[in-house]
């Protein structure tokens, strides 16, 4: 069962192939199996899982199944979970039971989903390797000894690895599509405002937003279906209709124009990655598209405004946790700034660290014009950037990340070649634009990925270029053997 | 050579909307600690703030109370520090683009005479939670019922030179905002809280090093601070001292003051947009909704009772500040007929006994139309004024209806003439000597020798002789 997408899973259960409780054992044996090795999930909510698979049984026999009804599916442990442990990957909120439940989360299962566990993700996800998880890094499925990427490295390699068949991630800079890209799954940042945020934990507010990771396209546009839409609780979240995604698969796609961006391709990138993206663009030229070149002159800036703006935001929000309400607390405080200075430091890792250091910084009284306020002013050239290829063309494509998955440790205390990992998917974040990433083959035994950036509220339309590309090739279905048993 | 005193306050007007800045939490009225305070209060991991349309429909009526801009597209910024009862480690205020621009207030001062005072801006931000040092051996607690209640900051000019200009200036601000409903403006539970930022120049130099006394949240406290904060400052600029920018507390038990905090220990609160919030929007349509909405400003009643109630201008002053006040006191005019009676009753009678029982006029025994009825009697000349404080009394002690009591207890006055004719005629047969006193005296010292006819007559009727007619009876019959 676990080979079968999402997509046909629920076919399966339909048909009445399999009960969604012999679904749920299955995926829940396999992450029993496997994860002790891989360990992509934080908490394994088994109970729950088997409950609400009955319950889905009892609702498809009644005829009255959502469109996820019996659903295995796993949530990055970044969404509060009413009486779950959300950790966000922290000590400090190891011990952390939420008292709700995200909109994402709700939503999901008010269409039938079934909560496998939490996935394990880089600390407030703050890294692009899993390496800065409270609970250990992820490996790869794809060989052991590199990472899954980063920060939903938890949900991308437990779907690679097939220990579920779908889950849930969140990307402020490229936390949903890098990870796709090295575990060789198909992972959607849809734009910004399109996915509620409520009761999501805030790593960086203004860029931050929730899509689906799946086993192809289609699957992503099931999830995205139940996911979006307004969320009065959410300010940031945009009234706007929600597109018809599993309609829109099959689009013709012929005389689309895919933009490709000169600054994708730089003349020092890996030419393996490079050959790789134009291969798949070359593909979907066959299928009857247009190609042509397109300059993003100011995105070469994102990764330096991106790190002074999530910082900034993310140094702010990561303030709350001070040891008073919730999280963790040091033992016999002296006196408050001892409760504050021990909570938090024996809370936080070294990168949340780094990075509440850089944003504070970045917002002192002086250096606010020079830092906060200029990386402001790159963020609105970078989308004016984009705005001006959207006049020309339907998408924009290039590689997803400038190397396929690294060996665990090799960046680890080189914390500006991490960011480099992002330099392709955080220009997307900063512009608010929705972006894709699908498996576009392998180097090396390794899976890479190209990622495809639509304009905005666009998401039907990218989908529609991965699901046809998808169509045409089988990147997507090749899955790693695991400890010999497939 | 003099010093010129120069002030500038702050004041943070709670707003009275139902809910929350940020959340949907209830405003908390002497609720037990942290049961009127949501996820969103706590500052829960994950929780989002949504901006109360009813809290920025407020600041913007302030806003056009006081002729200022209204910032078409205000922003909330995020102030950073760390405060255990500040649950998110930031306050959501503004800075840059606060939703109320510059406006001015005209106050009148005890002289008559009359000064603009100008207001750099008004915005709109959260209250804190409360740390309570009491009751918790050794540590804290933290009640964060408060968190979140909608505040105007509203931030004057240095425009007041004396604490008697500052006075008159937090006294209109609260006449305004009550009379436009935005506020309770019950300073015993905190509605209105002052900052007084103080400093003193020779006059025609430079600004003087200014120091800040926070959270005044009387009228008396805030006048006897800012008098002791000026005496302060005189004695060290005399003593050839320097004023240390500093943050200051008053403690108003013992009228002293002391320094709280420096410049140099300031924070830096690291303002930015907060990233969670869209700026707030306000068409033109709102704005032509909220001037149709404005109600009567202290300014426009002021002048409506100089014209409809000739009332002179220093109690159509006192008078309209309040919106309580003012409500009570027109009421009991209409309902007794005379304005003027009315006006010396809420002013002397009413307001003496408010003050003495530490009561506001909205917790009076006596309603405003049982002052009415009251003052209606008075005029009909049913009662004396003497026999109307006894009515008043029993109407506060919750005795009833002026008319009930003055039936009850029988103080109706006896304007029947040939009853009292009778009881002056027996007064005169009784006191031969005082008649004869009386009658051999001339027109000045009759006039004052007939009181003690008056006073018999009282005495004998218990206070229920018609004054008048009692009078021209003794004339009559004394000759």
């Amino acid at each position: 069962m676990h080979t079968k997408t999402l997509t046909e899973l629920k076919a399966g259960l339909a048909a009445g192939e399999f009960s969604s409780r012999e679904l749920t054992e299955h995926f829940l044996g396999r992450i029993q199996q496997f994860d002790a090795d891989i360990n992509s999930f934080v908490t394994v909510t088994e109970q729950q899982a088997l409950a609400q698979a009955d319950a889905a049984d009892a609702a498809l026999a009644a005829g009255k199944g959502g469109l996820l009804t019996g659903l295995p599916i796993a949530h990055k442990d970044i969404f509060c979970t009413e009486g779950v442990r959300t950790s966000c990957g922290s000590k400090m909120l190891d011990t952390f039971i939420a008292p709700y439940t995200a909109t994402v989360v709700e939503k999901m299962a008010a269409e039938g989903a079934v909560m496998l566990g939490k996935t394990n993700m880089d600390e407030f996800a703050m890294g692009s390797s899993n390496e800065t998880s409270y609970y250990g890094p992820v490996k790869n499925p794809w060989d052991r000894e590199r990472v899954p990427g980063g920060s939903s490295g938890g949900a991308a390699a437990c779907l690679g690895a097939r220990l579920a068949p779908a889950a849930t991630g969140t990307d402020t800079g490229g936390s949903i599509r890098q990870p796709a890209a090295l575990n060789g799954i198909t992972g959607l940042k849809p734009t910004y405002g399109r996915v509620s945020r409520w009761g999501m934990i805030a790593f960086a507010s203004s860029l931050d937003q929730a899509g689906p990771m799946g086993l192809s396209a289609a699957d992503c546009a099931l999830m995205l279906q139940a996911m979006a839409g307004h969320d009065h609780r959410d300010s940031t979240s945009l009234n706007e209709k929600v597109d018809d995604y599993l309609g829109a698969l099959n689009d013709d796609i012929r005389g689309l124009t895919i933009g490709v961006p000169e600054e994708f391709f730089p003349d020092t990138l890996d030419g393996a990655i490079a050959d790789n993206s134009r291969e798949a663009i070359r593909e979907l030229e066959k299928l009857g598209a247009k190609v042509v070149s397109v300059s993003l002159p100011s995105i070469k800036l994102s990764v330096p405004a991106y790190y002074v703006i999530a910082p900034a935001e993310a140094s702010s929000n990561l303030s709350r946790f001070d040891g008073v309400r919730f999280g963790h607390r040091c033992d016999d405080p002296q006196d408050l700034e001892d409760l504050y200075k021990r909570s938090r430091s024996e809370g936080f890792g070294d990168e949340v660290k780094r990075r509440i250091l850089v944003g504070t910084y970045a917002l002192s009284a002086g250096y606010y014009d020079a830092y906060y306020r200029r990386a402001q002013q790159v963020r609105r050239l970078i989308r004016d950037d984009f705005a001006r290829a959207f006049e020309k063309v339907d998408v924009l494509m290039g590689p997803t990340a400038p190397e396929t998955a690294f060996k665990l440790g090799d960046k680890k205390d080189d914390p500006v070649s991490m960011y480099m990992a992002d330099v392709f998917t955080i220009g997307v974040n900063l512009a608010g634009l929705p972006a894709l990433s699908m498996p576009t083959g392998f180097i090396k035994g390794l899976p890479t990925g190209t990622q495809v950036i639509g304009n905005y509220f666009r998401e039907g339309q990218i989908l529609n270029v991965a699901h046809k590309y998808q169509q045409a090739t089988d990147w997507h279905k090749q899955a790693p053997v695991l400890g010999g048993a497939k | 050579m003099s010093w010129e005193v120069v002030i500038g306050l702050e004041i943070h007007v709670q707003l009275n909307t139902t809910s929350k800045l940020f959340s949907g939490s209830k405003l908390s009225t002497g609720a037990e600690p942290n049961t009127q305070a949501s996820l969103v209060d706590l500052g829960m991991p994950g929780t989002l703030p949504v901006v109360n349309r009813e809290a920025v429909r407020k600041a913007a009526l302030f806003g056009l109370a006081i002729n200022a801009d209204i910032c078409r597209h205000s922003v909330f910024e995020r102030k950073n520090y760390f405060y255990p009862d500040l649950p998110k480690g930031y306050q959501t205020t503004q800075l840059d683009k606060p939703v109320v621009g510059a406006g001015e207030v005209e106050i009148q001062l005890e002289s008559g005479e009359k000064k603009i005072v100008r207001i750099h801006h008004a915005h709109l931000e959260e209250d804190a939670g409360k740390s309570l040092h009491e009751d918790f051996h050794g540590m804290t607690g933290i009640d964060l019922n408060r968190a979140g209640t909608p505040l105007i900051e509203v931030v004057t000019e240095p425009d007041m030179r004396n604490a008697e200009e500052a006075v008159a200036f937090a006294r209109k601000l609260h006449a305004i905002v009550t009379s436009i409903g935005i506020c309770d403006g019950d300073m015993s539970q905190g509605n209105m809280r002052f900052d007084v930022n103080v400093s003193i120049r020779r006059p025609g130099d430079a600004l003087g090093t200014r120091t800040e006394t926070k959270n005044l949240n009387s009228f008396r406290f805030m006048e006897r601070a800012i008098k002791l904060e000026v005496e302060r400052q005189i004695d060290v600029l005399e003593d050839g001292g320097e004023i240390v920018q500093e943050t200051r507390l008053y403690n108003g038990d013992t009228h002293t003051a002391r320094s709280m905090r420096s410049k140099e220990d300031a924070n830096d609160y690291r303002y930015f947009p907060c990233p969670d919030l869209l700026p707030v929007e306000i068409t033109d349509a709102d704005l032509d909704a909220l001037k149709a909405s404005m109600p009567e400003l202290p300014d426009t009643r002021k002048a409506r009772f100089l014209a409809d109630y000739q009332l002179s201008e220093y109690d159509a002053d006192l008078l309209s500040g309040d919106l309580a006040t003012a409500a009570f006191f027109e009421v009991a005019a209409k309902a007794g007929g005379d304005a003027k009676l009315a006006a010396n009753w809420v002013m002397g009678e009413l307001a003496a006994k408010l003050n003495a029982e530490e009561k506001t006029i909205n917790d009076s025994p006596v309603s405003a139309d049982q002052l009415g009825q009251l003052i209606a009697r008075l005029k009909d000349g049913t009662i004396s004024s003497k026999i109307a404080k006894q009515v008043f009394e029993a109407c506060w002690a919750g005795e009833g209806d002026p008319d009930a009591v003055i039936e009850a207890k029988g103080l109706k006055q006896m304007s029947d003439s040939g009853e009292l004719e009778k009881i002056v005629d027996d007064i005169i047969a009784n006191n031969a000597p005082q008649v004869e006193d009386y009658r051999s005296s001339d027109d000045a010292k009759k006039k004052k020798k007939i009181g003690f006819f008056v006073g018999q007559a009282m005495k004998a009727t218990q206070g229920k002789a018609n004054p008048q007619q009692l009078n021209a009876l003794l004339k009559e019959k004394l000759g």
